[in-house]
C-alpha cells in the first residue's frame, strides 16, 4: 500500500514538475535556454539537411544534365524547323504579294492572257542582260512575246527549250523597243547599254522633253504591244550640232530583283524583214 | 575515271552561276565561277585534263549564255592555257599563281566580249566597262579564288591520287 503510494506520488511530482516547467517556458521564463537550445536544433537540422542536399544533386544531377541536354537539343530541332517554317512562310507571302500585284495588273489589261515564269537564272556575262525563266515550249511560250511584270515591260523572249526560255531585258545592248513620249506626244527609240543603263535616243530636236515624262512603248514594227510603261526621263542631252535629243531613263521595272514575271501569250510579233527594203549595189 | 567528276561539278558551277553568282553584282560587275574553278583546277600540280574541263565548261556555259559559243569557248581555252603557263614558273607560289591566273583570265575574258559586242555594233565606253564591269567582276573573281582554290586542290588529290597515298 506504501509503495502504491510512494509511486503516486513519485508521477504526481514528476507531472507537477513537468508540468511546471512547460508552463514556465509557455510563459517566456526559459526564453535564453530555449533560443540556444532550438537555436543549437536549427544548426544541427540545417547542417544535415545541407549535406543531404548535396548528396542527393551528387547523385541525381547527371541524370539530369542528360535529360536537359536531350530537351535542349529537340527545342534546337523545333526552333530551326519553326525558323524554316518562317522563311518558307515569308517566302510564299513575298511570292503571294508579287502575284497578287501581277494578277491586278492583268486585270487592267483583260485584253492580253498572261502566262506567269519564275525566274531561275541570268545569263553568266556581265556583258549582257537576259533572264531564264521556267516555262517554255511546253507551256505554248514562243520565241518575241514580250515579258512584263505589273511595274512595266522587262524584255522579250529571245529563245527557248521546253521547259524554260532566255528573256532578253530592255537594258541587254542589243535591246532596241520603238517608244512613246507621253507628254512630248513623240516617238523614239529606247536602247539598253552594257551596263544596264537604259537611253532613250532619236527623239527630234523640235520636241520639248520634260524630266519625268513618261515612256510607253509604241507598237511601232510589231515587236511589242503598245502602252506597255517603260519608265521615265531623268536627263535630256540636246546639243545644236547633232540631229537628234537623247535622255537617260529610269526604268519603272527594278532588273535586280526580278523574281515572277509574266509573259503575253497572245501577242504575236510581226516580222517586218521581208517589207524593209534591200539595199542593193547601183 | 575520277575525272568524270567534271559532270556534275561543272553542271552545279553552272547552275551556281546563272542562279546565284551572276546576281551578285558589284556595280555592273558579277563573278564567274566557272572561270575561278577552271583556274584552280589547271593550276593543280598533277592535273592533266584541264582541257577537256575548258571545254565542258564552255559547252555547259554555251548553253545558258546569249554570248556565242567560240567566245565562251576561246575565254576558257585562255584561262587554262594561262594557268599552264604560270603553273610551270609560279609553282612554288600556288596562290598567286591563282592570284595572277584569275586577274588574267577576267581580263581576257573580258577583252573577248568587249571585242564581240564591239563587232556587232554595240557602242560602248572602254572606261565605263573598265570601271563598272571589269574592275568590279577582277574583284569579285578574286574573293572567289582562295575558297575555290582549297576545294580544287582537294579535289585534284582525290582525282590523281600520289603513288605514296596509294
Amino acid at each position: 500500500m506504501r509503495d502504491l503510494f510512494s509511486r503516486s506520488l513519485q508521477t504526481t511530482i514528476i507531472f507537477l514538475v513537468v508540468g511546471g516547467i512547460l508552463v514556465l517556458a509557455l510563459g517566456g521564463f526559459f526564453s535564453t535556454a530555449s533560443n540556444q537550445f532550438t537555436t543549437g536544433l536549427v544548426s544541427i537540422q540545417t547542417w544535415i539537411s545541407t549535406r543531404f542536399v548535396g548528396i542527393q544533386d551528387f547523385v541525381t544531377a547527371p541524370r539530369d544534365i542528360v535529360s536537359l541536354r536531350n530537351r535542349n537539343a529537340e527545342l534546337e530541332s523545333q526552333v530551326s524547323q519553326l525558323q524554316a517554317q518562317v522563311i518558307e512562310l515569308q517566302q510564299r507571302v513575298s511570292e503571294t504579294e508579287i502575284l497578287a500585284a501581277l494578277v491586278d495588273f492583268s486585270r487592267t489589261s483583260p485584253e492580253s492572257t498572261y502566262k506567269a515564269a519564275a525566274v531561275i537564272g541570268r545569263d553568266p556575262s556581265p556583258f549582257l542582260h537576259y533572264i531564264i525563266i521556267n516555262r517554255g515550249s511546253n507551256d505554248d511560250i514562243r520565241r518575241g512575246m514580250p515579258v512584263v511584270t505589273n511595274q512595266g515591260l522587262v524584255g522579250r523572249i529571245d529563245s527557248v527549250i521546253a521547259d524554260a526560255a532566255r528573256v532578253q531585258l530592255i537594258t541587254d545592248p542589243a535591246s532596241a523597243v520603238n517608244v512613246r513620249l507621253q507628254n512630248a506626244d513623240t516617238e523614239a527609240v529606247l536602247v539598253g547599254s552594257v551596263t544596264g543603263d537604259v537611253t532613250v535616243d532619236m527623239i527630234s530636236q523640235n520636241v520639248t522633253v520634260e524630266p519625268g515624262d513618261l515612256i510607253l512603248t509604241s507598237g511601232l514594227g510589231g515587236g511589242y504591244p503598245a502602252d506597255l510603261i517603260l519608265g521615265q526621263v531623268v536627263t535630256i542631252r540636246s546639243l545644236e550640232y547633232e540631229l537628234f535629243q537623247k535622255a537617260t531613263v529610269q526604268p519603272a521595272v527594278d532588273f535586280t530583283r526580278l523574281a515572277i514575271v509574266l509573259v503575253i501569250t497572245n501577242f504575236r510579233p510581226v516580222d517586218i524583214t521581208p517589207l524593209v527594203p534591200q539595199t542593193t549595189s547601183p | 575515271m575520277r575525272n568524270l567528276v567534271a559532270f556534275p561539278l561543272l553542271g552545279l558551277a553552272v547552275m551556281l552561276q546563272s542562279a546565284i553568282v551572276s546576281q551578285v553584282n558589284l556595280l555592273s560587275g558579277s563573278g564567274d565561277l566557272v572561270l575561278v574553278i577552271l583556274a584552280a583546277w589547271a593550276l593543280q600540280e598533277r592535273v592533266a585534263s584541264a582541257w577537256h574541263w575548258a571545254l565542258l565548261a564552255s559547252l555547259f556555259v554555251g548553253f545558258v549564255t546569249r554570248m556565242p559559243w567560240a567566245i565562251v569557248l576561246a575565254g576558257y581555252f585562255g584561262v587554262a592555257y594561262i594557268a599552264q603557263i604560270l603553273q610551270r614558273r609560279v609553282w612554288q607560289a600556288p596562290l598567286l599563281a591563282m592570284f595572277s591566273v584569275t586577274f588574267m583570265g577576267t581580263l581576257f575574258t573580258h577583252l573577248l566580249s568587249f571585242g564581240f559586242l564591239s563587232f556587232t555594233g554595240t557602242s560602248m565606253d572602254i572606261g565605263d566597262i573598265l570601271g563598272l564591269i571589269t574592275l568590279p567582276s577582277l574583284l569579285l573573281n578574286m574573293l572567289l579564288a582562295i575558297p575555290v582554290y582549297t576545294v580544287m586542290r582537294d579535289l585534284a588529290r582525290w582525282v590523281y591520287p600520289s603513288v605514296e597515298a596509294e
